[in-house]
């Protein structure tokens, strides 16, 4: 089965860093990826190549079987890669509902067929009952699912979360595992970058481990957490500054 | 679904509001009989329908333009020239100036676009600048001493009446009914959602699919094309145009100023503005400004501060409820 | 007829005007670096400098050279005020700032030039006698009016002494500090409020000199302003917003395109070599020359 994303050779540099250095790795139809790494590792980065907000400085990325590594990110989402932000950037001015339906309208110009499309989503992320609220008044975990449903509203065939996890208490994790293996299930490929272990090693089918911009480990969640490579990785960071 | 019909509803209620609107103005003929203040309502009228084109691109795709009175003069020039060198009658001219001043439009935006803020808003500035030097120093279209429009008799034909200037506003009325109309229809159009959501977070919108740079050009013309036939109608309501009067920087403002004080990007703010400003502005010339003084202008200029300062957001704001919210909460 | 002369002549001309639009130009690009509000009362600025530098002249009889220092000082005054009463607030707007400062300080120009009608009338005054009258300089052949050349020689010092303040003094570097990002300055103990009101009065000092150097050798009435107003705009544009040297680099532009222009063209036309300019620069360069915000 051909891969549905395919980051080939991918490196990164800002003025001189190196963030990501002779990156590879594929991503299969219908599965969940994972992406994590120590602090530092170059996640976000690669994260943002793979969107389309940053271009990489060489390498080669490819999305279903079409190279779109010159593709914005705009062009991107009308192929059909959608993302999240890390920090929330809802449309502040405007309501629940209408940010949804500014997704949907990438797929369709008629109005009706967008707030159609833009209910669907909000009641598929437990957000059918806040549609009229502005955004800025949402909770923290709201916005998040927001973001997420906004995302949705796109029909992509590939999303990406960007720390979706982040900040949330126990509860409001699991209600995001629900709907991350939700999305799943109704046919969208997932990429996750996450920090919070015990929450996404169970999520993922398969994970990559990146360390100081360079591929790590590729496999299995359980594998990951045996390997010594990784495990050094991790371990040193507790004796490295925080520099990501 | 609910919700879509909550949606539905508001849009419905805005266009009631606007159609008991237009048919209590549409009354005003009958009511107002003084030549004056009939002359008054003409030009708030005509300045509404103006800064509302001028919203369309300003408020809602957010490219503020200082230089609209280029669309204006083009179409009042395009109008009278057609008409007094080539005996066309105003209809056509105005279409004629209306469709010369959108291919401009489309013709600017292109380059213009990638600029962003303050840069931009110069850019057209001085393009309309330019426009008004050249007029200025252009014999065939009467140069410096413009062009007056020579009276036959009051002919709907011609568009012209000095018996009575009621079919003036009738026409007027029509124009900022039409322009009204055309912003209700954008703001709930695709383009509509997808500005406001380029305003809120550009970023954001991107990785959403947004792309605006054909709705802008779209947008850039359908503004110049209604602020061109607004510049035909006022040369057949004064009969004499001249670049000082149809394509001064000082007009390109006063184009903006209604809509920044009614509530930019909203869709009965700058015919609120219009409402409050050009009565304001008559009146306080006619009482105060005859002595040359120039108390007329501390006036006018120090309640523009005012408003300017005491309602950001517009003097809209001071009549919406939650559901009419646009401007961003404090 | 365009001998080598003429175009000589007119292109020294254009630098002395140039090095004076720059100076008329680096107050607003100034007060925009600082805090990303384009005063529209610019040229109102430039023209109470000029009635104030005739009223020195008129009352007091000093030479308006003589005089340019304490217009500087006056037009400081002024533009802190402004800043107090009026820009701090439209500062404080949260929806549509841009805008609403345009128009605040627009509303500014408006009721300055009406208080200019009331106060002096529409009648155009001019500076009666001045040592740099009738005393001007040839060197090679080439016309140098003394106005002018001391206009831009001020200028030159103006710009020198701005780069002093800039990069030597306490005050430049809060300056800086508060353009980066005004909202974290309170965390090293600068006074954003402070800082913005000396920015207003710094640039509003600037412009004050131009219009000391200007009454010498222009008309004085009330809306001769707004001319020049629309120069320093593109000027400011062209060099790229918020750059010092920009407005420098792009005000001598402005003032040899201007003196080009009126050369080959009807000298009615010579503003349209200089709008050319900028639209054909910020084709390329999105920012102006030099602007980075």
């Amino acid at each position: 089965m051909k891969p549905l994303l395919k980051v080939r050779n991918v490196s990164r540099r800002f003025n001189g860093v190196v963030a990501n250095d002779d990156v590879s790795l594929s991503c299969q139809r219908g599965e969940i990826l994972g992406l994590i790494g120590p602090n530092g590792a170059g996640k976000s980065t690669l994260f943002n190549l793979i969107a389309g907000t940053l271009p990489p400085s060489s390498g080669l990325i490819s999305f279903d079987g079409q190279d779109v590594t010159s593709l914005s990110a705009a062009q991107r989402c009308a192929r059909g890669i959608a993302r999240t932000f890390q920090v929330v950037r809802s449309f502040e001015s405007m309501s629940v509902l209408d940010n949804v339906v500014v997704g949907a309208l990438v797929r369709t110009a008629k109005m009706r067929e967008a707030h159609r499309k833009a209910h669907e989503v909000l009641e598929f992320t437990d957000l059918g009952h806040r549609t009229e609220a502005l955004a800025n008044e949402l909770t923290p975990s709201e916005k998040r699912r927001l973001e997420v449903a906004r995302a949705l509203a796109t029909a992509p065939s590939l999303l990406l979360l960007d720390e979706v996890m982040t900040g949330l208490t126990p509860a409001e994790a699991q209600k995001g595992v629900g709907l991350v293996r939700r999305i799943r299930d109704s046919g969208i490929t997932v990429l996750m970058v996450e920090h919070v272990m015990e929450i996404v090693m169970p999520l993922v089918d398969r994970v990559i481990v990146l360390d100081l911009g360079r591929v790590l480990f590729e496999g299995k969640p359980s594998d990951a957490t045996r390997d010594a490579n990784v495990i050094a990785a991790y371990l040193g960071e507790r004796h490295r500054a925080p520099s990501e | 679904m609910m919700t879509t019909s909550l949606v539905a509803n508001r849009r419905r209620r805005e266009l009631v509001v606007f159609a008991m609107v237009a048919a209590a103005l549409a009354t005003l003929p009958a009511l107002v009989t003084d030549v004056y203040l009939q002359n008054v309502l003409i030009l708030t009228l005509m300045y509404a329908a103006l800064s509302q084109s001028w919203n369309i691109l300003g408020g809602y795709c957010g490219q503020i333009s200082l230089g609209h009175a280029l669309y204006f003069g083009l179409g009042a020039y395009t109008s009278t020239v057609l008409f007094t060198k080539f005996g066309v009658i105003p209809w056509i001219g105005m279409a004629a100036g209306g469709v010369l001043s959108a291919a401009i439009a489309l013709g600017l935006g292109y380059p213009c676009f990638r600029l962003r803020g303050h840069y931009f808003t110069i850019a057209t500035i001085v393009i309309a600048e330019t426009g008004y030097l050249l007029f200025l120093n252009w014999d065939w279209v009467g140069a410096a001493l413009g062009i007056q429009i020579p009276f036959r008799a009051d002919d709907w034909f011609k568009f012209q009446f000095a018996r009575t200037k009621i079919p003036y506003f009738y026409f007027v009325l029509g124009l900022a009914s039409a322009t009204w109309l055309a912003t209700f229809v954008i703001e709930g159009s695709k383009w509509g959602y997808w500005w406001r959501a380029v305003k809120d977070n550009p970023e954001a919108a991107e990785s959403l699919g947004v792309e605006v740079f054909h709705s802008k050009m779209a947008a850039a013309a359908v503004s110049a094309f209604f602020t061109a036939v607004g510049g035909s109608f006022y040369a057949q309501f004064v009969s004499y145009i001249d670049p000082e009067s149809v394509m001064s920087f000082q007009f390109s403002l006063l184009m903006a100023l209604p809509a920044v004080l009614g509530g930019i990007g909203t869709l009965w703010g700058p015919a609120l503005g219009a409402a409050i400003l050009i009565p304001l502005t008559e009146f306080t010339r006619s009482y105060f400004g005859g002595s040359g003084k120039g108390t007329d202008l501390i006036i006018y200029g120090t309640l523009v501060i005012v408003i300017a300062l005491a309602r950001p957001q517009g003097l809209v704001s001071l009549f919406s409820r939650r559901r009419l919210r646009r401007a961003v909460p404090e | 007829m365009l001998t080598a002369e003429t175009i000589v002549q007119s292109l020294v001309s254009g630098l002395l005007t140039g090095l004076i639009y720059a100076l008329i130009a680096v107050g607003l690009s100034l007060i925009f670096g600082l805090m990303d509000v384009v005063n529209f009362a610019h040229g109102e600025f430039l023209m109470i400098a000029m009635y104030a530098t005739f009223g020195l002249v008129l009352w007091l009889a000093i030479d308006p050279i003589l005089a340019a220092p304490l217009v500087a000082a006056l037009l400081f005054a002024f533009g802190a005020v402004v800043y107090v009463v009026i820009v701090r607030y439209a500062m404080r707007a949260t929806a549509n700032r841009g805008m609403v400062q345009i128009f605040a300080t627009f509303g500014l120009a408006i009721v300055m030039r009406g208080l200019a009608q009331l106060l002096f009338t529409p009648d155009y005054r001019s500076i009666p006698h001045s040592w740099t009258e009738g005393n001007n300089l040839s060197a090679a052949g080439i016309y140098l009016p003394m106005p002018q050349l001391v206009g831009a020689v001020i200028s030159i010092l103006a710009f020198i002494g701005l780069y002093f303040l800039i990069n030597r003094t306490d005050f430049g570097r809060a300056l800086e500090a508060t353009r980066e990002d005004a909202g974290a300055v309170a965390l090293v103990g600068i006074d954003k409020n402070r800082v913005f009101t000396l920015g207003w009065g710094l640039g509003a000092s600037l412009v004050g000199l131009a219009g000391a150097v200007m009454a010498t050798f222009f008309y004085i009435y009330p809306d001769v302003g707004a001319s020049f107003a629309l120069i320093a705009y593109v000027t400011v544009a062209l060099g790229g917003f918020g750059s010092v040297f920009g407005a420098l680099a792009a005000g001598i532009i402005v003032g040899l395109i201007e003196a080009t222009t009126a050369l080959l063209f009807p000298p009615a036309l010579k503003s349209v070599g200089i709008y050319a300019m900028y639209l054909a620069v910020v084709l390329f360069r999105p920012r102006g020359l030099f602007g980075s915000i």
